[in-house]
């Protein structure tokens, strides 16, 4: 069984026409398996970090009791863009599991509304927010190294806070832009070649390679969005991040979470 | 490499004896089985090798999958009965004529005596694109071969196209869905009646299957209640050749009529979309009007609403539009006003 299905063309060539969709299961079993593994990890192997150095007084003072966090611009997007994105693999997926209704419709007005949330996003990280506030920096990198280290029972010196945003919820959004993007292109794309107000079908706008090669990439980016969704539930239900996944409601996080996990000289405090 | 046509490919042959062994071993083999009825749409596809089941069921040797009985003034016809047998069963054409008339209707004598109700009910969609063994969404791929700028699509889709254009190309199914017949489906876990307009689905629910059978599931009979015993029936089936040809469009109506009104209807047409559609909101819309040519022309306005034509089968919406009009209004009220 490949991982990718192939048709041969009207004109004689073998091309690639979708994912094996078996991959949706593969997908479904390992973030399931991650989600495990980093449960017994957290739990019962990894070695727990010292509480971080207390900054001075005459900083704390200066945190107010609640610390904003997500604007209600940035909270709004989340959300739209998280119901775009269950609705996108409800209808994407469901069909595959043998529940099935029209599909096709709700799919690409879902597509449409998540391709309008990130590009809202896009122009708001750009111009209303630190832009490379959620990108990895050196610091972020060296710091991984030493968590790491330290986590598995050899030296290193203490990592320092984080800023606004920690390394995890860094890595995930990168990995998140990688997929997302390639799904809402693709898609975007595939539009052509479905029925829809906007445009006219014309499936000859790509040849068949460039068609099966989207298809291919829509499909690795939405089996990969599975393990990737589960992954993010996970963290934002696990204890130790709950503050932060509050905030994604209410906006702000406790003047205690800030002082304890973040550097005030990384990520100043504002109400 | 060219390919073999004229020969069958090799595959297990199972001659099941009765329902619950065909069920079984529906069940044992799964999605690599084929069910084999009259064979006339089955052989094309093996003898083609664009379908490669690895076991076929045939079923002509089950016994009670045949025959036409009477049941409390309505009629159970076995998935295996002849279109041949319907057309000229006495009962049929005594009370529920607009099915011997869809069912005379379909391809020629020979085929008839060889096809059955159940196959022709549930025979696959007919679009060359498809059954030329190109890799288009029904067969599993990415792409509609008919739904593209330069495709040759006289015969396809004008209603409810979801990727794929073709359309279903029973002629009988639009006479059992007038006739509010139902559909019994089995398979090892039990028993499952579904309306005929219901049995079929189109590629919105799912574009690789033209009806509700999943592997495993067995259409066994086609129950047509008293209902519309006896009612005003229309059937009328254009194509290209009268002799023997595939619907272009074919149109079937049950009508009671009361003092000229309309008092009760049905009506469904086929090869129009990839599912026979029942035309409620024409049924609605002409109930307790005059059986006339403006409420003909109303409901063949209305029947036609939303259609999107191809580039080359433009010419179903004037003719499904006049289809239905005759269909309320009877042939001879039909001139256009």
């Amino acid at each position: 069984m490949g991982l990718v299905e192939f048709a041969t063309s009207p004109w004689g060539q073998s091309v690639p026409i979708h994912i094996s969709f078996f991959l949706m299961w593969v997908a479904a079993i390992g973030g399931l398996a991650f989600l495990i593994v980093h449960a017994i990890w957290v739990q019962f192997i990894a070695r727990k970090e010292a509480p971080a150095e207390a900054v001075s007084p005459e900083v704390a003072a200066k945190v107010p009791e609640k610390v904003a966090r997500h604007s209600l611009a940035s909270r709004l997007f989340h959300w739209i863009m998280a119901a775009a994105m269950f609705a996108l693999l409800i209808t994407a997926f469901l069909p595959k599991l043998g529940y099935q209704f029209p599909w096709v419709t709700y799919h690409w007005i879902a597509g449409l509304v998540l391709t309008a949330s990130i590009v809202f996003h896009i122009f708001h990280a750009s111009f209303w927010l630190d832009f490379w506030a959620i990108w990895p920096d050196s610091i972020d990198l060296e710091d991984a190294k030493r968590r790491w280290l330290r986590a598995t029972g050899k030296t290193a010196a203490a990592p320092r806070k984080f800023a606004k945003y920690p390394m995890e919820n860094k890595m995930y959004h990168a990995v998140i832009v990688l997929a997302g993007l390639s799904v809402t292109v693709t898609g975007l794309f595939m539009m052509k070649r479905v029925r829809t107000p906007f445009f006219t079908r014309n499936p000859y706008v790509f040849g068949d390679m460039t068609w099966g090669l989207m298809y291919v990439l829509h499909g690795l980016a939405g089996v990969g969005l599975i393990a990737l969704i589960m992954a993010h539930i996970y963290f934002a239900l696990r204890p130790e991040k709950f503050a932060i996944t509050k905030s994604m409601v209410f906006g702000s996080i406790s003047r205690e979470h800030y002082l304890e996990h973040h550097d005030p000289e990384r990520w100043a405090a504002t109400k | 490499m060219a390919i073999v046509r004229d020969i069958m490919p090799a595959f297990e042959l199972f001659q099941p004896a009765t329902v619950d062994d065909a069920l079984r071993l529906l069940a044992q083999h799964g999605a690599d089985a084929w069910v084999l009825a009259g064979g006339l749409d089955s052989f094309d596809w093996l003898k083609d090798r664009i379908k490669r089941p690895k076991v076929v069921i045939d079923l002509s040797q089950v016994a009670e999958l045949r025959g036409v009985r009477e049941v409390g003034g309505g009629l159970e016809i076995g998935a295996m009965t002849t279109l041949t047998e319907v057309v000229r069963h006495p009962v049929v054409k005594a009370k529920f004529s607009i099915l011997s008339t869809g069912a005379e209707s379909a391809a020629s004598p020979q085929i008839r005596n060889q096809g059955t109700l159940g196959g022709n009910v549930s025979q696959d969609a007919r679009c060359w694109y498809y059954r030329g063994g190109w890799k288009c969404y029904r067969a599993g791929g990415n792409i509609c071969f008919a739904d593209t700028p330069t495709a040759i699509n006289r015969e396809h889709a004008i209603l409810g196209a979801d990727r794929c254009v073709a359309v279903n190309p029973s002629d009988s199914a639009p006479a059992l869905i007038a006739l509010e017949a139902q559909m019994v489906i089995r398979n090892t876990q039990g028993e499952r009646v579904v309306n005929a307009e219901d049995y079929f689905i189109g590629p919105a629910i799912d574009i690789m299957r033209m009806t509700v059978l999943k592997p495993g599931d067995l259409l066994t009979a086609i129950r047509i209640p008293a209902t519309w015993a006896g009612a005003q029936f229309y059937f009328e089936k254009v194509r290209d050749r009268a002799v023997w040809d595939f619907p272009l469009l074919n149109v079937a109506s049950a009508m009671v009529v009361t003092g000229g009104n309309i008092e009760r209807i049905r009506i469904a047409v086929n090869a129009a979309a990839a599912r026979p559609l029942r035309l409620t909101a024409v049924e609605d819309a002409v109930r307790g009007k005059p059986r006339n040519a403006s409420t003909g022309e109303m409901g063949g306005k209305l029947a036609v609403a939303g259609a999107e034509p191809l580039r080359y089968n433009g010419y179903k919406i004037p003719l499904m539009r006049n289809l239905v009009k005759r269909a309320i209004s009877g042939v001879e009220e039909a001139k256009w006003a």
